[in-house]
């Protein structure tokens, strides 16, 4: 692998761009593995990357059945937050910001975070209560975030509408400034990158069929369409599919698997400086570095694993986007697509071992899942390799659905993730 | 938009007039107080998430407000069937000779 810097760039671009290594090689399975990652999204090829750097364990692989990052890795909205009310999530998803302000350094690839902020709106009393609540516990846990007023609104976002006889009246927004925006595609490629440098195999269109396990229940190995690979343990982080993978190993999951729509418009020049939640209309909008605006909002309501999600969903997300910004009335949308989410019972995730010896999960991620890559990655390698959770994802066991000890995000705060 | 036949009005309307409420035939425990936390982690929280042919409850939410029960394929989103609460789970071979 050639390390990207001003040296080595100048050098290839006078050789004619020859001599560029490849970035991760086209791997086949190996008879035996210390550990197997399922699923190759930013989630997955993290946790390697982590296992590698951090925990010595290189002998590992990432098997995928489709192409890396071609999930929900590829399917998000890229927006990164960590404005989440209970202490637990707090904990986890800013240990995730923390490590996205410097993942292009340590990946020694541009994954194009920008903590352009994320505002969110409110447009009724209720609104207002709540993200005040919301503030002074991000506050007293160290995550910034602050009150704006409804003309502050207008100022840091000027396309909002703040007209006081709107739709949805804007009274006023909760203002995270070290939230943002990364490149999506950026993130399972730099891990990517970076874990095969250390020596782990990425295989590539290869489903994994079933789990299997020995006589005394651990895990042995996985049985895929390449033929069974020997391993010590397994981490399953296959999103939408989660229950289905788990399920070969005997283990039922709290999950339902849901289509997450998402949109882009033709490309403008800049005019939108930041990213903007509005959860009593339920959609969110950032602009992307191309110039599309990329638009989302909550999941279709039923069971899914078409990867395509129903259009009433994407009329009402259109209708609100216009209202709140009417400038954008009369934007073309260019795509719309779907990835299938896996969501919980309370809306958090689920990271930690199973009632499977030498089995690890790490799903649940529901709508939210891109903003927590670095963070979820690095405390999943720290379970895999240590046999048990880091402190920040001890609270996020499987075993909460049975003790009752659940995080529950979703009555909090009750937002689009 | 998906089409949802409403057993009980016996009218295919659109998805919007509907609301979905997952997974069906799960049956709450006679005694509760005898029921242990793996049983009730079980019929609160686990379910099957199947890929492919789902059993599921829909209610004709925006119509006469009643819960009904469904077949659908999760990968095609196609319906197979539509039936009364209550009634028996129909086998997935009976409802695809029919051809549907």
């Amino acid at each position: 692998m050639t390390r990207f810097n001003a040296f080595n760039l100048v050098k290839n671009a006078l050789g004619g761009h020859k001599a560029w290594t490849e970035q991760w090689p086209e791997s086949q399975p190996k008879a035996e593995y210390d550990v197997v990652i399922v699923g190759a999204g930013g989630h997955g090829l993290g946790a390697a990357y982590y296992l590698a750097k951090e925990h010595g364990i290189t002998n590992i692989a990432v098997i995928d059945k489709g192409w890396l990052g071609g999930g929900n890795t590829g399917r998000n909205t890229t927006i990164i937050r960590s404005n989440y009310l209970y202490d637990e999530s707090a904990r986890l998803f800013d240990h995730s910001v923390d490590l996205w302000q410097t993942l292009s350094q340590e990946l020694n690839y541009n994954v194009m975070y920008s903590n352009r902020g994320c505002l969110m709106l409110a447009h009724n009393v209720h609104d207002v209560q709540s993200f005040k609540r919301h503030i002074h516990a991000n506050r007293l846990n160290g995550v910034d975030n602050r009150w704006l007023t409804p003309e502050e609104c207008k100022e840091y976002c000027p396309p909002i509408n703040i007209a006081k006889d709107a739709r949805y009246p804007v009274m006023g927004g909760a203002l995270q400034e070290r939230a943002g925006t990364a490149r999506h595609d950026a993130v399972a490629w730099g891990y990517a990158r970076g874990a095969a440098a250390r020596g782990v195999d990425i295989i590539q269109n290869c489903a994994v069929q079933a789990i299997r396990r020995g006589p005394d229940g651990a895990v042995i190995g996985v049985d895929t369409d390449k033929g069974f690979i020997k391993c010590k343990k397994i981490g399953v982080s296959a999103s939408g599919h989660n229950s289905m993978v788990m399920a070969t190993a005997g283990v039922r999951l709290p999950l339902e698997s849901m289509p997450l729509q998402a949109l882009v418009s033709e490309p403008v020049k800049p005019i939108f400086p930041c990213v903007v939640m509005s959860n009593a209309v339920h959609a969110y909008c950032s602009q992307s570095d191309k110039g599309e605006l990329v638009i989302g909002s909550g999941t279709d309501q039923y069971v899914s694993y078409s990867q395509r999600g129903g259009l009433p969903l994407i009329e009402h997300t259109i209708a609100a986007i216009s209202e709140v910004f009417p400038i954008f009335n009369r934007m073309r949308m260019l795509r719309k697509w779907g990835g299938i989410t896996d969501n919980t019972p309370d809306r958090s995730p689920i990271i930690g071992k199973t009632p499977v010896k030498n089995l690890y999960v790490n799903c649940g991620w529901g709508t939210g899942g891109f903003k927590a890559t670095p963070g979820s990655a690095h405390v999943f390698a720290h379970t895999i390799a240590k046999d048990e959770p880091h402190p920040i994802n001890a609270p996020f066991s499987l075993d909460r659905f049975r003790t009752g000890r659940l995080i529950d995000e979703a009555a909090a705060a009750a937002v689009a993730h | 938009m998906l089409l949802i036949h409403c057993p009980y009005c016996d009218e295919t309307l659109p998805e919007v007039e509907f609301t979905y409420a997952g997974e069906a035939h799960i049956v709450r425990p006679e005694n509760p107080s005898a029921v242990t936390d793996e049983e009730w982690e079980s019929f609160l929280f686990l379910r099957d998430n199947v890929k492919g042919n789902h059993y599921e409850r829909w209610r004709h939410f925006h119509g006469c407000g009643r819960y009904f029960n469904a077949v659908r394929n999760t990968i095609t989103d196609k319906f197979l069937t539509t039936y009364e609460a209550g009634a028996p789970r129909p086998s997935i071979e009976s409802l695809t000779e029919k051809g549907k």
